[in-house]
C-alpha cells in the first residue's frame, strides 16, 4: 500500500480540510475506499477511523467495494427520468440481476445510478466505463451488454 | 512569439493608455480576435455534451484529414454555444470568410464537410449559421447567426463569448477584452466603491433567496477580521441543471475575473470555488484558467503593482445536494459532514474558519465584471423593476432544442419554450413546465405568461433557484415527476432536522402508494393510504415551516404546486387508480383486441402471474384482478393485439 503514502505525502500539514481532498485522491487510485485505506488516513490525520468512514458514507462520490469489470453508469437526471429511463434501469436490472450499487458474482459488471451526466438533451445516457451511449432504448441496451458479455465468453 | 504577445496584453491592452492605436498592437489584437485568418481555421465545440457526442473521434479524423493533404490548418477548442441538442458542433474559418458554424457533425458527415468547404461548397445539411463581421465576407444563402430564432431572441450579456471564444487561451479571452476591468478596477477603486457600485446595479444572487448581492459584500467587508474568504459556489448538483457547468467549460477565465474583482471587493486575499468532482473537464479548465492568470501576474501576490494579493483554491465537491446550501458547502470546505446550522450567524459575518465568508454562484460572480465595465446605470436599464439584468436557464425535456439560454429578467416563459427552445418536439401537447429543479415547481399552460423575475415566479409556486426548465409533453405523469423530486430529496436530506428528514420521506411513501396497484379496496392499507392522501397537503406546510434549511423549507415546493395545479391528475390517480399518461407502471391495465389475438399463446407463457387464460388458436383474455400492470405481455406481442389503457 505504498499508493497511500504516496498519496498522504502530497498533503503536508494535518489538516482536517485535507480529509475529503485525500479520500478522493484514494478513490480516483483504486477505484474505491477499503478499510485498509481509512485506518491510514485516519493515523495519518489523527482522527478516529469512525468519524472518517461517517464522513465518507455521507457523501454519494465515495464507494467502498471494487467496480466490476465493466462499470455501468445510467444518469437519472430530470431530463432523462421525463425520457423514461426507468425501462433502461429495470432493463439492465433485468439482464444482470442487480440493483444499484452492485456487482454480478462474476464481477464482470457493476452497476451504479448516478446524478445528471449534464447531457440532458441526448437523454436517457449511459455508460460503461469511459464509452458513452445517448439516446438508449431498451433493444440497444439489451445490444449493448451482450455485446460485453460476449467479449468475456 | 508567446512571450511577445504576452509583453503587448499586459503593457498595451490590460493597462489602456492612448498610445493604443499602435499598429502592432492592433494587428495582434486583430489576429488573436480572428479578425483575419491567415491559415483556416477549425474551432471544436469541446464540452460534456460533446464529448458524449463522439468528440474525439471526430477530432481525430480531422486531423487525418489535414495531415494526409498537408494542409496548413489550426485546430482550437471552444465551449459550447449553448445548444446542446445539436451537438457536435464545429466551425471552420477560411481567410477572408466568415466563420461558418455546422451542426450535428459525427464521424460519418464530416469528411463530407470537410470536402465541401475546402472546395467553397456547402453541405447546407449541417449548416447552423454563420458568424457575422463586418470585414470578412459572407456566405451566400447561409443566415446568420443572430438571425436565427434561437439566438434571435435572446440576450447573451454573460453568455456572448461561449462558443466562440477558445478555452485553452488567456491572450484571447484578454483580446476580447477580459480581465480589463479586473485590471481597472483594483488600479482606480476602492474596495468600498466596488460594493457601492454592485449594491446600486440592484445585482441579486441568482443562487436562489435572491438577496442583494452588494449589501451581502458589505456586511462582509464591514465585519473586522484578519482574514476573509470568497467561496464561489458551483456545486450545481440539482439534477437537469447544466447552466454553470457549461459557463464553467466555455469561458473559465470569464468566472476566475469574476470571483478576483468579487474578492477585492471584501479586501479576500483566498478565495475558494467549490465544483462537483464529477464535473471534471469544468475542474481541468478553470484550474488551467487558474494557472495562465497566476503565470501573467493576474492573481498570486502583489497583482499588477497593485499591492493586492489573491489566491483562488478549488475544492471538489463529494457529491451532496445539500451542500448547495451555504453554511453546509462551507462544512464540507472545512472538511466535515456537509450539514447546515441554522442562521444566523450569517456567513457573510461568521463563516468558513469563523472568518466573515461570501458566498456567491457563478451566475452572479460573472455577472459582476459586466456590470464594473458597463456602469450600474446601464446594468438597472435591463429588466424588470425588482430584478436586473438577464438570467441564463438550462432547457431540457421535451423540447425541439436543449441547451442553455439566456434572457433578460421579464420575458415570457412562453417566448422561452416556444420561440427559443422551439416548442414541444414531435407535435405533442404541451402539459408543464418545471422550473427550480428538486425545490421547484410546476407551471400549466395557463402561466406560460408569467415573467421571469423573482417575485412573480415566487408568486405561482416556483423558485427561481436553479434555473432548470423541464418541459413536460402529455406523455408524462405529473404524479412521477413529483415522485421522483421527492424520492431525490428524501435519499439527499442530510437528517440533522426531523422536518426533513421524515417529513420527505412519508411524503414519498405517500406518493408512491398513490401509483400503486392496491391489493383490495377494504383493507387497513386501502384507509391509511386515503388519510396520507390527505395528510399530504398538512405535511408539505409542516415542512415549509419547520425545516432548518432551504433544502427542507423547499422541498414541499414540487408537492405543492402540483397539488395546486394539477389536482384533478391526482384525483384521477387516487379515485380512478388510473394514470392517463400511461406511465405510472402497476396502474396500467391491459386488454386483449379480439380482432387482432390469434390465439398464438405466447403472452400466457411469459405472463409472471397467470393473469392471461386462452386456449391455443382462440382468442385470450386477462383477468384484470390478477394482472400486475408489469406490460410484458405487451412488449412479447408480436401482433399487437394488447391494448395499454
Amino acid at each position: 500500500m505504498q499508493e497511500i503514502e504516496k498519496i498522504l505525502d502530497q498533503y503536508p500539514f494535518v489538516q482536517r480540510d485535507n480529509l475529503i481532498p485525500i479520500l478522493q485522491d484514494i478513490q480516483n487510485t483504486f477505484g474505491y475506499i477499503s478499510e485498509e485505506a481509512i485506518v491510514k488516513v485516519g493515523s495519518y490525520l489523527k482522527m478516529p477511523t469512525s468519524k472518517i468512514y461517517g464522513l465518507a458514507t455521507f457523501y454519494n462520490q465515495f464507494r467502498f467495494s471494487p467496480k466490476g469489470k465493466y462499470h455501468i453508469k445510467i444518469c437519472n437526471g430530470t431530463s432523462c427520468h421525463v425520457n423514461a429511463n426507468n425501462l433502461i434501469i429495470s432493463e439492465v436490472e433485468k439482464i444482470l440481476g442487480i440493483k444499484n450499487g452492485e456487482n454480478t458474482k462474476d464481477n464482470h459488471f457493476s452497476l451504479e445510478i448516478t446524478s445528471c451526466m449534464g447531457v440532458c438533451g441526448m437523454g436517457p445516457v449511459m455508460a460503461v466505463n469511459d464509452k458513452y451511449y445517448t439516446l438508449i432504448t431498451v433493444q440497444k441496451v439489451k445490444d449493448i451488454i451482450s455485446n460485453y458479455q460476449q467479449m468475456e465468453v | 512569439m508567446n512571450n511577445i504577445v504576452k509583453e503587448i496584453l499586459l503593457k498595451n491592452v490590460l493597462i489602456p493608455t492612448k498610445i493604443n492605436v499602435d499598429k502592432k498592437v492592433l494587428e495582434t489584437l486583430q489576429l488573436l480576435k480572428r479578425e483575419k485568418v491567415i491559415h483556416p481555421v477549425i474551432t471544436i465545440s469541446s464540452n460534456t455534451p460533446s464529448k458524449i457526442a463522439g468528440i474525439d473521434e471526430v477530432r481525430k479524423q480531422i486531423e487525418d484529414y489535414i495531415n494526409e493533404r498537408n494542409l496548413n490548418v489550426t485546430i482550437l477548442e471552444v465551449g459550447s454555444l449553448g445548444l446542446s441538442s445539436l451537438e457536435l458542433i464545429i466551425s471552420v474559418q477560411l481567410p477572408g470568410k466568415t466563420r461558418l458554424f455546422f451542426k450535428q457533425v459525427n464521424s460519418e458527415n464530416i469528411i463530407l464537410i470537410l470536402d465541401g468547404i475546402f472546395n467553397n461548397f456547402i453541405q447546407e445539411e449541417y449548416v447552423l449559421g454563420q458568424l457575422k463581421n463586418k470585414i470578412q465576407e459572407p456566405w451566400a444563402q447561409v443566415p446568420f447567426l443572430d438571425e436565427i430564432a434561437y439566438f434571435n431572441f435572446q440576450q447573451r450579456l454573460i453568455l456572448n463569448q461561449c462558443g466562440f471564444i477558445d478555452v485553452n487561451s488567456i491572450d484571447e479571452y484578454i483580446a476580447f477584452g477580459g480581465y480589463q476591468t479586473f485590471v481597472k478596477t483594483i488600479n482606480q477603486n476602492t474596495p468600498g466603491e466596488v460594493c457601492d457600485i454592485v449594491e446600486e446595479s440592484l445585482l441579486r444572487g441568482r443562487g436562489g433567496e435572491g438577496y442583494s448581492t452588494g449589501k451581502k459584500w458589505k456586511i462582509a467587508s464591514s465585519t473586522v477580521s484578519p482574514q476573509k474568504y470568497l467561496i464561489c459556489n458551483a456545486g450545481e448538483s440539482d439534477p437537469g441543471a447544466f447552466m454553470e457547468r457549461l459557463l464553467m467549460e466555455s469561458d473559465p477565465h470569464n468566472v476566475i475575473e469574476g470571483i478576483a474583482i468579487a474578492a477585492y471587493a471584501i479586501s479576500a486575499q483566498k478565495a475558494f470555488i467549490y465544483i462537483e468532482s464529477d464535473y471534471e473537464l469544468a475542474i481541468q479548465r478553470i484550474r488551467n484558467a487558474i494557472d495562465q492568470a497566476t503565470a501573467y501576474g493576474l492573481l498570486g501576490h502583489d497583482i499588477m503593482g497593485t499591492g493586492y494579493n489573491l489566491e483562488i483554491i478549488i475544492k471538489q465537491g463529494a457529491g451532496a445536494y445539500v451542500c448547495g446550501e451555504e453554511t453546509a458547502l462551507i462544512k464540507n470546505i472545512e472538511g466535515k459532514r456537509g450539514k447546515p446550522h441554522s442562521k444566523p450567524p450569517y456567513p457573510a459575518t461568521k463563516g468558513l474558519f469563523g472568518q466573515p465568508t461570501v458566498v456567491n454562484n457563478v451566475e452572479t460572480l460573472v455577472n459582476v465584471p459586466v456590470i464594473l465595465d458597463k456602469g450600474a446605470e446601464w446594468f438597472k436599464s435591463i429588466g424588470t423593476e425588482d430584478s436586473k439584468g438577464t438570467k441564463v436557464f438550462s432547457i431540457s425535456g421535451k423540447v425541439e432544442y436543449t441547451g442553455l439560454v439566456e434572457v433578460e429578467m421579464g420575458t415570457k416563459i412562453r417566448d422561452v419554450i416556444f420561440r427559443i427552445a422551439g416548442g414541444i418536439r414531435n407535435n405533442k401537447r404541451f402539459k408543464a413546465v418545471h422550473i427550480g429543479g428538486p425545490s421547484g415547481g410546476c407551471l400549466t399552460e395557463d402561466h406560460l405568461d408569467t415573467l421571469i423575475d423573482f417575485e412573480s415566479i415566487m408568486l405561482v409556486g416556483a423558485s427561481l433557484g436553479a434555473a432548470s426548465l423541464v418541459v413536460l409533453d402529455e406523455d408524462n405523469c405529473i404524479l412521477d415527476t413529483v415522485k421522483y423530486f421527492m424520492d431525490y430529496l428524501q435519499k439527499e436530506s442530510c437528517g440533522i432536522c426531523i422536518p426533513c428528514r421524515e417529513g420527505t420521506r412519508r411524503m414519498a411513501e405517500i406518493l408512491e402508494n398513490i401509483s400503486k396497484r392496491p391489493k383490495d379496496e377494504n383493507g387497513y392499507a386501502t384507509l391509511q393510504r386515503f388519510k396520507g392522501v390527505m395528510q399530504l397537503e398538512t405535511l408539505a406546510e409542516v415542512l415549509k415551516d419547520t425545516s432548518m434549511c432551504g433544502l427542507g423549507r423547499k422541498a414541499a415546493n414540487p408537492v405543492l404546486s402540483t397539488l395546486k395545479w394539477f389536482r384533478d391528475e391526482y384525483e384521477e390517480h387516487i379515485f380512478e387508480r388510473n394514470c392517463s399518461a400511461g406511465v405510472c407502471q402497476e396502474l396500467r391495465t391491459f386488454e386483449i383486441d379480439v380482432d387482432a389475438c390469434t390465439g398464438c399463446t405466447l403472452c400466457a407463457k411469459k405472463c409472471p402471474t397467470g393473469a392471461i387464460f386462452g386456449t391455443p388458436k382462440n382468442v385470450h383474455f386477462i383477468v384484470q384482478d390478477k394482472c400486475i400492470g408489469c406490460g410484458i405481455c405487451f412488449e412479447t406481442c408480436k401482433f399487437s393485439a394488447i391494448i395499454s389503457k
